[in-house]
């Protein structure tokens, strides 16, 4: 059984999705790549800034 | 002097859902179809390793629907296609949750449906025309 942390299914959400988002979202390589990047960034991003939100809000 | 005009691209005639069909059944197989390769590579695995991982978390297939939260998680799970119909068959995935990993499990395997769903009606707006 593959187990891993909760970051890491995070991380590894965010790659999946941003591929197909930026697969089906742009046309060309270079606006797919920087969609994705840009994709992926904000998926993780926002995990980190939600989580810390949530741990101080529960302090 | 000679203007150059942008190509329109040209619509497809005839029964027009073939690749959303394909796409649909096998992610990746209605970009394959209109030889976009690498597209359609790229769709296979992060949508098959998005349904593989969550199986390997021991995540829970939807096979019923007996409430709201059931019927739209039978619906992400529908839209894997073959990958949901032979996984069911050959009962994999887990009946219950009952350890954190599966729940992440359950989402990766809903959203991998979601996320296919997304690629087939890209690779039907591919044949039409309407992207290229």
């Amino acid at each position: 059984m593959f187990s891993p942390s909760h970051f890491t299914a995070v991380l590894l959400f965010a790659l999946f999705a941003s591929v197909v988002f930026a697969v089906t979202q742009r046309s060309t390589p270079s606006a797919m790549l920087r969609y994705g990047a840009a994709s992926f960034g904000l998926f993780t991003g926002s995990a980190l800034v939600l989580s810390w939100l949530m741990f101080l809000l529960a302090r | 002097m000679a203007t150059s005009s942008p190509t329109k691209p040209v619509a497809a005639t005839g029964f027009q859902y073939g690749p959303l069909i394909a796409g649909w059944l096998i992610p990746g197989l209605g970009h394959f179809l209109q030889r976009k390769w690498i597209r359609g590579t790229l769709l296979l695995a992060s949508i098959g390793g998005m349904f593989a991982l969550g199986i390997a978390m021991q995540g829970k297939l939807y096979t019923s629907a007996h409430d709201i939260l059931d019927m739209l998680g039978l619906a992400g799970d529908l839209g894997s296609g073959l990958f949901y119909l032979v996984s069911r068959q050959l009962s994999l995935g887990a009946d219950t949750v009952q350890i954190t990993t599966a729940d992440y499990g359950t989402r990766f395997i809903v959203v991998a449906g979601l996320l296919n769903i997304i690629a087939a009606v890209d690779a039907h707006n591919l044949y039409t025309g309407r992207k290229r």
